[in-house]
């Protein structure tokens, strides 16, 4: 990396963990919402960006995280950090029979991603009828008003805001290592071209195993921290096909496959919807917001369908790589 | 590195009652150069592929210095020791030069930097090093090719399996890859089968010819005892018209 691009990255760095500081309550949820979305992202892009496996179902991991914490808290006490191994393993167990079932039979592309929204609508309709988990009705974390609980996850924004950055910088620093690692160069050689990855000796099954159930360990870290943040779980929102959609934006907007991608993709996504919103308010017209984001996607993808952080590291004199 | 003896026995594959490859047997010598020839569709790379553990034979059995390899998967008879060209070349298209040979290497040489310092030194060898930083899907074909050859050779085989690697090179290049292969041979020992359309590669390379029709060997022998051979002349070679 360029000395340029070394100082941009500290300077960012610096802000963010200066932005609690001087940002409105506003802004800083704003902000709260790029790193979820910067995160989430970057645990999919794992799959995708990296490996080329297509999920469309990773809301699963998600939800199952943030409901096995939210009910370990709410059912025994049992405090978010330690409930926090059994969501992940939980996550790791759902994508381990995902990716097992997919990858044994070859499924590929469509085939793949259908099996994962499969896995995720079984999921809803399982927890739309499970009575410890709330059932449709959701589950409910107690809200406590002006403690800071780091311990428990009970606080207000800015401690959430701290959590969240801590696991945007965390699991960048540890895509960077996995991409400059054989088990990362052993998924780009999957993502391009599984049969000659596999003529060069990549065990390519376990490779996929890896980055499925890797992907889905990282989800559910931020199923834990939503379902903690938000108070509240609903099968119909924590296992949606759309929440599943969501997580897969800020990595094609900002660049598939990329270490900055996500980040970028959630900075113009979020500063977008919240622009929309803004506006649609202005004219009262309901749906306005739908339709501009919607616009948007379709401009962004047809002009820059690498996305935007490849073309925004050329401008900024970045360049990654010569290409 | 060094060369490895193949052998197949009674080697036989079918897809759904179609017969692809009957009862082929031969033996390649550890550091020979041995081509496989014959017309197209006679089940040359259905061979290849049972031999590389794409396909698992329907019958009879493939070994490597006296060990069974047939029934294995792909990555396990690399690690056993066979590198292998595609036909249809299969870079990975979005990765550099340096990278698809990186990936190859890494097979052996677990350690990033080592692995990347190997590519290097087999770039250099077949002359793609001026072209290492290029992306694989901006290469020409006859670089494709190269590249193919550089990536087997980097999960350090002791047997190289070369599908048509000359096809769509002129001749000076066909020339260039046969010395190079020549060099690779004496050097290492390192055992080689071909299959080629290029009789003039066949011809400077291989020390024995096996040929294949209709999924059966109908000869095999040294390149001049082939190219005297009746049945061969009949079925693939052809015969000069007399004046």
């Amino acid at each position: 990396m360029k000395t340029r691009a070394l100082v941009t990255l500290a300077a960012l760095l610096v802000f963010l963990v200066a932005a609690p500081a001087f940002l409105g309550g506003y802004a800083l949820s704003v902000l709260i919402l790029v790193l979820y979305f910067a995160y989430v992202g970057q645990a999919w892009n794992i799959m995708m960006g990296f490996a080329g496996q297509l999920s469309l179902g990773h809301a699963l991991y998600a939800g199952l995280g943030g409901y096995v914490a939210a009910g370990l808290y709410t059912h025994y006490g049992i405090g978010p950090w330690a409930g926090v191994f059994v969501a992940v393993a939980a996550a790791v167990v759902a994508g381990g029979v995902v990716g097992a079932l997919g990858f044994r039979f070859s499924l590929a592309g469509v085939y793949f991603a259908l099996l994962t929204i499969a896995f995720a609508e079984f999921t809803r309709i399982g927890f739309d009828n499970w009575a410890w988990a709330g059932g449709s009705g959701g589950m409910f974390l107690k809200v406590e008003r002006g403690v800071s609980d780091l311990v428990n996850l009970r606080g207000g924004p800015t401690m959430f805001y701290y959590v969240i950055l801590a696991m945007a910088v965390g699991i960048f620093v540890l895509c960077r290592l996995l991409l400059e690692s054989r088990l990362g160069r052993y998924w780009l050689a999957i993502r391009e071209d599984a049969e000659a990855a596999q003529a060069v000796g990549v065990p390519v099954f376990w490779c996929k195993m890896l980055a499925v159930t890797i992907s889905a360990a990282l989800t559910a870290l931020a199923g834990v921290w939503n379902a903690f943040y938000y108070n509240n779980l609903f099968p119909e929102t924590a296992f949606a096909m759309g929440r599943s959609i969501e997580m897969t934006l800020s990595p094609i907007i900002g660049g598939l496959g990329t270490l900055f991608g996500p980040l970028v993709g959630a900075v113009v996504l979020t500063g977008l919807g919240e622009l929309f919103t803004d506006i649609s308010d202005q004219f009262h017209i309901p749906g306005l917001k739908q339709i501009f984001y919607g616009l948007a996607l379709l401009v962004i993808i047809m002009y820059r369908p690498a996305g935007v952080w490849p073309w925004l590291a050329a401008r900024l004199g970045f360049t990654e790589r010569d290409k | 590195m060094s060369g490895a003896r193949l052998e197949l026995a009674g080697l036989g594959k079918s897809f759904r009652g179609l017969r692809a490859v009957h009862d082929v047997s031969f033996t390649v010598p550890a550091g020979a150069i041995h081509a496989l020839i014959g017309p197209n569709g006679a089940g040359k790379t259905t061979i290849f592929n049972m031999i590389a553990g794409v396909y698992a034979p329907s019958a009879g059995t493939v070994s490597l210095d006296g060990r069974q390899i047939s029934g294995l998967r792909p990555d396990r008879v690399c690690h056993a020791g066979v590198g292998r060209t595609f036909q249809i070349v299969k870079p990975f298209k979005g990765l550099s030069v340096l990278e698809n040979v990186t990936i190859g290497a890494l097979h052996r040489r677990p350690r990033l930097a080592e692995a990347r310092a190997a590519a290097e030194d087999i770039l250099k060898r077949l002359g793609l090093h001026d072209r290492r930083h290029q992306l694989a899907e901006n290469l020409t074909l006859p670089d494709r090719k190269r590249l193919e050859v550089a990536r087997a050779l980097a999960t350090e085989p002791k047997l190289l399996l070369l599908d048509e690697v000359m096809a769509g090179l002129r001749p000076t290049e066909v020339d260039v890859m046969v010395a190079f292969l020549r060099e690779l041979n004496a050097e290492t020992g390192l055992t080689v089968l071909l299959i080629e359309h290029v009789m003039r590669a066949v011809m400077a390379l291989a020390a024995h010819v096996t040929v294949v029709s209709y999924g059966e060997k109908i000869a095999e022998g040294t390149p001049a005892e082939i190219s005297r051979h009746q049945a061969v002349l009949d079925v693939y070679l052809g015969e000069e018209e007399p004046a």
